[in-house]
C-alpha cells in the first residue's frame, strides 16, 4: 500500500496504557517493611530464632506456593510475595520456641488448604496465617508455651530446651487481676508473647508506614481497638479501669490483628462501612472471648469469624452511583 | 474549587514534551482521506466523485438529521471514494483527495464584520456553526448546533473546558496562549445564542500561562469569568466538571441540559469563531503529537485528513512504537494501522515505548478496593468485573456498568492490573445484545 510508510509492530489494547506504579508486588514489599521493625524487636527480646522461625515459615511458604501452582500446571504466583507475607504473619503469631516442623506444617495448611484449594491469591475466604494458628493449636502445648524476654539465648537457634516459660498478661488478666500488668512494659514489648505482636510501639511505627503509603486505612484497626477499648472500659474487670482498657488493647494480638490482619485486602469488605462493621465485629468477638472464653486470646478467632462475615458486609455501604439521586427525585 | 467530585487518579502528567511548543503549521501532506463519518450521528454522503475538482472548504459531505457536513481541508483532485481504515477500528467511506499545493479558496469563504454578526439571530448563527461542521472537539464530536438548539430556554450555565487532565496533550492549553481572543469571541457568539450573560472557562491549576493570557484578553464587560480546579484526573469529565462547577450532578443515563448545563471544549469555541468571523469551516485543528519517545515532540496545525505516519515522521522517534494512540493514554486509542487520519476529534496522537508495557497474562483481584475509592462516577469496579467473568446479563445491569464512562481510573489504579475497562467495555456490548431490538428510529 502506497499509503502504508512504516510498518511497525504495534500493539493494540483497550484503554487506559498508563498504569500507576503500585502492584500487588509493591504492596505486599510495603507489607513487609511495615512488619520489619517488629521483627527487629523480636529478634531483640526473644534471641535469633525469632528470626529463623519466620525465615523458615517464609521460605516454607514460598515453597508450597511455588510447588502447588507448578504441580497443578497454573501461573506462578510466587513473585507477588504475598506467600512471604502469609510465612511471616504466621510466624509472629506463633511462640518463639515452636519446633519448625510445627510450623512447616502450619505454613502447608496456610498456603495449600486455606488459599490455593480456594483459587490462590484473592480467592481465599480466610486469613491463611490466622486459619493456620487456630489449627496449629492442634498442639496446644506447643502453642502455649511462652518465654519471658530478656533472656536472648532462652530458646535455643536448632532445639527447643531449656527456654525460661512463663505467664504472659493475658493469663492474668483472664483472672480479673492486673497484678504484675505493666502497661508500659505492654506497649514497649518487655512481656512474654507470641513472635510478631509484644511490642505495641513497634506495630504503630509500622502503621505509620503503612498509611503514609496508602496501603490500609484507618477505618478497620480504629474501629477494631475502638470498639475493645470501649467494651473493656465500660465493663472493667481490673481496677483503675483506664488502666485495665490500656492494657487490654495492648496486650496479646490486639495490635498485629488490628494493623496486618483483619486490614488484610483478601478477607475484610471493600465498602467503608462494610470495613467499620468489620472492625467493630472484631472488636466486640475479641472482647467476648476474652471475658467468656476458656482461653485467653480470642484476635485470631474474632477476625476468623469476622472474615466468613466479609461476603454479607460487602454489600452493606455500597457506593450511591453518580447522577442516581437526582434520577429518583425527578421521578417522582 | 467548590464542590470536588468524587475518586480520581493522578497520572503522571508528562506535559512538558509540548507545553512550551508553538503551534507549527503543518507542511501540507500530498495526499488526504477524509471519513464521512467525524461526530456522533448519521455518516455524512461524499457529494464529490472520483476525478472532480475541489477547492479548500468546499463542502463534500452532508446528510440529514444529526450530521454537520464534512469540507475539504485542502484543494486538489479527488483520487477516490472508497472504504479506508479510521481510527475508531473500523472502515469508514472516505474522500482521498490529493493535495494540489495551491490552496484555492472555496469562493462561498467569506468573512464576516462584528456588525454583521451583532445583526445575526440565533437561528442564523446556529445555521452557520452547522453549515462549518463544527462538533465538540474534545473527543466526544457531537454535534454543536444541536447541542446548543436543544439547549436554548434550558440552559442556565455556560462552561468551557479548558481543564485538559488526559496526560501528554497539550492542545487546548496551546489554544488558550494563542488564541485567547477568538476562543472568547467563539465563546460570546455561543453565549448570544444561548442568551445567557456569564460563561465560566474551567482549568486545571496545571496551566498557569494559559490562565494569565486568557486574564488579559477577558473583558470584564463581558461576563466571562475563568475557574481554577485541582488538577486530577478525569477533571475534564463532562459529568464530573459540571459538578465541580455547579455542584449539580447529570441525573444516570442523561445529559448535561438536564441540570441547566452546556459545556463546550475550548477548541469548538475557537472553531465557532473561525465559522462565524472568518466563515472558515472546520477544516484544522491543533494536534498534539507526543510520547516517551518523541524526538521532537509538537503541537501542530493539522489539516483533517492527514494520515499518523505524516505526524510520525513529524516528531521522529527514537524506538520502534510500542503503542499509537489517538488521544491520550487514559482513554486513547490503541492504532494498528498508521494510514488512518486526523479527524475533528483528534486533539492528540500519542506514541508511547515499549516500558509502557504493563499487562499480565493472569491478573488476580486482590479486593484491595482501591477501584472503588477512585471511580469518579462511585461504582464498585470489581464486582463489575465479577459480574462480567460470570457471564450474567442481569448481575451486569445490577452492577450499573452502563454509568462507567471509560475513564480508565480503576484499571489504572489496579495492583493487579486487571484489564477492567475492557472488561465493562465487554459487558455493555453484552447488555446492549441482550436487549431487545428497537424499533427503528425509536429513542433508546
Amino acid at each position: 500500500m502506497a499509503q502504508m510508510k512504516y510498518f511497525y509492530e504495534l500493539t493494540i489494547s483497550s484503554s487506559p496504557h498508563a498504569h500507576s506504579p503500585v502492584t500487588t508486588r509493591t504492596i505486599m514489599r510495603d507489607v513487609l517493611i511495615a512488619l520489619t521493625p517488629a521483627l527487629v524487636g523480636s529478634i531483640y527480646f526473644f534471641g535469633f530464632r525469632a528470626l529463623m522461625v519466620t525465615l523458615v515459615s517464609a521460605s516454607a511458604c514460598v515453597f508450597f506456593e511455588w510447588i502447588y501452582r507448578k504441580l497443578m500446571k497454573k501461573d506462578s504466583t510466587v513473585y507477588d510475595l504475598s506467600a512471604v507475607v502469609t510465612g511471616v504473619l504466621l510466624a509472629f503469631v506463633c511462640p518463639v520456641t515452636i519446633p519448625y516442623w510445627v510450623i512447616i506444617i502450619g505454613d502447608f495448611f496456610a498456603i495449600i488448604i486455606v488459599k490455593q484449594l480456594f483459587g490462590g491469591i484473592g480467592k481465599n475466604f480466610m486469613n491463611p496465617a490466622l486459619a493456620a494458628r487456630a489449627f496449629l493449636f492442634s498442639w496446644p502445648v506447643v502453642m502455649s508455651t511462652w518465654v519471658k524476654p530478656g533472656f536472648s539465648n532462652a530458646a535455643g537457634i536448632l532445639d527447643t530446651a531449656d527456654a525460661v516459660t512463663g505467664a504472659t498478661p493475658l493469663a492474668a488478666m483472664h483472672q480479673g487481676s492486673l497484678t504484675g500488668v505493666s502497661v508500659r512494659d505492654l506497649f514497649f514489648g518487655n512481656v512474654g508473647g507470641c513472635i510478631g505482636e509484644t511490642s505495641v510501639a513497634l506495630l504503630l511505627i509500622g502503621l505509620a508506614y503503612l498509611l503514609v503509603r496508602r496501603v490500609i486505612s484507618l477505618r478497620i484497626p480504629v474501629s477494631f481497638v475502638g470498639t475493645v477499648a470501649i467494651l473493656t472500659l465500660l465493663f472493667p474487670k481490673g481496677n483503675p479501669p483506664t488502666q485495665w482498657m490500656l492494657a487490654q488493647i495492648c496486650s496479646g494480638g490486639v495490635m498485629l490483628g488490628a494493623i496486618f490482619m483483619a486490614t488484610d485486602y483478601v478477607t475484610s469488605p471493600v465498602t467503608k462501612l462494610g470495613q467499620v462493621i468489620f472492625g467493630m465485629g472484631c472488636g466486640l468477638i475479641t472482647v467476648a472471648i476474652r471475658y467468656m472464653g476458656a482461653y485467653n486470646e480470642g484476635v485470631s478467632y474474632a477476625i476468623l469469624v469476622m472474615n466468613a462475615c466479609t461476603v454479607l458486609l460487602d454489600k452493606i455501604g455500597r457506593p450511591v452511583k453518580f447522577g442516581a439521586v437526582k434520577k429518583e427525585a425527578a421521578e417522582k | 474549587m467548590a464542590f470536588p467530585f468524587f475518586g480520581g487518579v493522578h497520572p503522571k502528567e508528562n506535559k512538558w514534551y509540548t507545553s512550551e511548543r508553538h503551534v507549527q503549521e503543518f507542511p501540507e501532506p500530498d495526499i488526504l482521506v477524509i471519513p464521512m463519518s467525524q461526530h456522533i450521528g448519521a455518516p455524512c454522503k461524499p457529494l464529490v466523485k472520483k476525478g472532480d475538482l475541489v477547492t479548500m472548504g468546499q463542502k463534500i459531505g452532508d446528510n440529514e438529521g444529526l450530521c454537520v457536513p464534512i469540507h475539504a481541508s485542502v484543494s486538489g483532485k479527488v483520487k477516490a471514494v472508497e472504504m479506508r481504515p479510521s481510527s475508531g477500528g473500523m472502515t469508514t467511506m472516505s474522500v482521498v483527495i490529493e493535495n494540489d499545493h495551491q490552496d484555492t479558496l472555496c469562493p462561498d469563504i467569506r468573512p464576516r464584520s462584528h456588525a454583521d454578526v451583532e445583526k445575526m439571530t440565533p437561528a442564523e448563527l446556529m445555521a452557520v456553526i452547522r453549515e462549518a461542521g463544527v462538533v465538540g472537539m474534545g473527543g466526544a464530536t457531537f454535534p454543536t448546533h444541536v447541542k446548543l438548539s436543544s439547549g436554548m430556554g434550558k440552559v442556565d450555565t455556560v462552561i468551557v473546558n479548558a481543564s485538559e487532565c488526559e496526560p501528554y496533550i497539550t492542545a487546548d492549553d496551546r489554544l488558550c496562549r494563542e488564541y485567547p481572543g477568538e476562543l472568547l469571541a467563539g465563546l460570546q457568539v455561543l453565549m448570544k445564542i444561548l442568551n445567557l450573560q456569564s460563561a465560566t472557562i474551567v482549568m486545571e491549576d496545571n496551566k498557569p500561562e494559559a490562565a494569565k493570557a486568557l486574564r488579559r484578553a477577558i473583558d470584564p464587560q463581558t461576563g466571562i469569568s475563568l475557574m481554577f480546579l485541582p488538577t486530577k484526573y478525569p477533571q475534564g469529565a463532562e459529568k464530573q466538571l459540571i459538578q465541580a462547577v455547579t455542584g449539580r450532578q447529570v441525573p444516570s443515563g442523561g445529559l448535561p441540559a438536564a441540570v441547566g448545563c452546556a459545556v463546550f471544549n475550548a477548541a469548538t469555541c475557537k472553531a465557532v469563531y473561525d465559522a462565524v468571523y472568518i466563515g472558515m469551516p472546520l477544516i484544522r485543528r491543533i494536534v498534539t503529537v507526543s510520547g516517551d519517545i518523541t524526538m521532537e515532540p509538537k503541537n501542530l496545525m493539522v489539516p483533517l485528513g492527514t494520515s499518523y505516519n505524516d505526524l510520525l515522521e513529524a516528531v521522529g522517534h527514537s524506538e520502534n512504537p510500542y503503542k499509537v494512540l489517538s488521544g491520550g493514554p487514559m482513554m486513547g486509542i490503541a492504532q494498528f494501522d498508521l494510514s488512518v487520519p486526523v479527524t475533528k476529534g483528534t486533539n492528540a496522537v500519542t506514541i508511547l515505548g515499549a516500558r509502557n508495557r504493563f499487562a499480565v497474562a493472569t491478573p488476580h483481584c486482590i479486593r484491595c478496593g482501591k477501584c472503588i475509592d477512585v471511580c469518579p462516577m462511585h461504582l464498585m469496579p470489581l464486582q463489575m468485573y465479577r459480574a462480567e467473568r460470570k457471564g450474567s446479563v442481569e448481575d451486569m445491569k445490577k452492577e450499573n456498568i452502563m454509568d462507567c464512562m471509560e475513564c480508565g481510573c480503576c484499571a489504572y489504579i489496579c495492583p493487579a492490573t486487571i484489564p477492567l475497562v475492557q472488561s465493562f467495555r465487554t459487558a455493555k456490548q453484552r447488555i446492549r445484545d441482550a436487549a431487545p431490538k428497537a424499533a427503528p428510529g425509536a429513542q433508546k
